[in-house]
């Protein structure tokens, strides 16, 4: 009777931990798959903020038959909130690479015994740095798209149209890597409850 | 919950809680007026968006504050109270690092695309901004640190083994 029972409750004990194996295997998996699409987001973002530059000479004036020519040249270091944003997204791309290949070989031997503990600590830091930056842009484009009227500034983006479509375009890729990234964080914290010891 | 491990968030949260509130009265009360070759110039945090955005989100971070200042820390709703405390924290950085952005091309202007600077035509207003956003930026700082202490308590991080 007594085999029995014990028989019973390590073939449940057993279920139960391929049951939560599978599970967690599942998740493993679904958090690699994240993690591949947040770094693309974020290196993707970081690139073509990178090289956004746009060049365009506009006539001033015209002296008899000369044109008098301007080139208006806009660069993403003309704008620290540009330059923030693209340092943003080159950290935390490198972030999403560390975690990908830590994902996939394991941490290295000096920090086994800390990484399920720092893992979600670094993932929260990756939240805020990606959203930093993606606000910081995003009311900076605001700025340059609508001008400000109080402050006698002009609106810029009628002139160097294709600059502010790049930059946009960096914009959207970088709120969808912090979407992903959030997916990611709150998906590792979920996971701490499988070392749970309280 | 013992008491004496109850302290340490109440103390973080009582920080959050007067970090935010001074960075929305402060920033509400920013107000000056200049006058420039007859033209009357009046600058108020509601010219910008990004500062309306920015008294929006700190006064929603002191409302929730100030409603989770009375709750245990230990309760059943831990895992809900972390994903608020998650959204609220992001928020704050987000609208903080906007203000910074802004805030920066008001005191320095961009010479590339012809803004000029307002801070020296509206002392008062850029300091008010400035006060306010040394507010809001301890108040994203402490309230990362509120979400570290949230995950330490909810899952314990020191014990946790591989």
């Amino acid at each position: 009777m007594a085999l029995g029972g014990g028989e019973t409750l390590e073939a449940g004990g057993d279920r139960a931990a391929r049951v939560m194996s599978s599970s967690s295997s599942k998740v493993d998996l679904v958090m690699v798959l994240l993690r591949v699409l947040a770094l693309l987001a974020t290196v993707s973002a970081a690139l073509i903020m990178g090289f956004n530059k746009q060049t365009r000479t506009i006539v001033v004036a015209t002296i008899g038959t000369t044109t008098v020519q301007a080139t208006l040249t806009a660069k993403f270091q003309h704008t620290p909130a540009f330059v923030f944003f693209v340092i943003a997204n080159g950290i935390a791309s490198l972030h999403n690479l560390l975690m990908l290949v830590v994902s996939f070989i394991g941490p290295p031997k000096l920090f086994e015994r800390i990484a399920p503990s720092a893992i979600p600590v670094f993932d929260l830091m990756n939240v805020a740095i990606v959203s930093g930056g993606a606000s910081a842009a995003a009311f900076m484009g605001q700025l340059g798209r609508d001008g400000n009227s109080h402050a006698r500034w002009n609106k810029i983006c009628d002139k160097i149209d294709s600059f502010c479509d790049r930059g946009g375009g960096a914009m959207i890729a970088s709120f969808i890597g912090l979407v992903l990234i959030i997916i990611i964080c709150s998906l590792s914290i979920i996971r701490l409850r499988r070392y749970n010891t309280i | 919950m013992s008491f004496s491990k109850r302290i340490p968030i109440f103390l973080l949260r009582l920080l959050a809680l007067a970090a935010t509130i001074s960075a929305t009265l402060i920033m509400v009360t920013s107000r000056d007026s200049a006058q420039v070759f007859n033209v009357k110039f009046e600058a108020k945090y509601t010219n910008s968006p990004t500062f309306t955005y920015f008294v929006l989100m700190n006064a929603i971070a002191s409302g929730y504050t100030l409603i989770l200042l009375f709750f245990p820390t230990k309760c059943s709703f831990g895992h809900l109270i972390l994903i608020f405390d998650l959204i609220v924290a992001l928020l704050l950085d987000s609208s903080i690092s906007a203000c910074i952005a802004i805030g920066q091309v008001g005191k320095k202007g961009n010479s590339h695309a012809g803004w000029l600077p307002i801070c020296g035509q509206v002392p008062r207003f850029c300091d008010h901004v400035t006060g306010a956003i040394i507010a809001g930026f301890v108040a994203a700082l402490v309230y990362f640190l509120i979400l570290v202490y949230s995950l330490h308590n909810l899952i314990n991080l020191f014990s946790l083994k591989n």
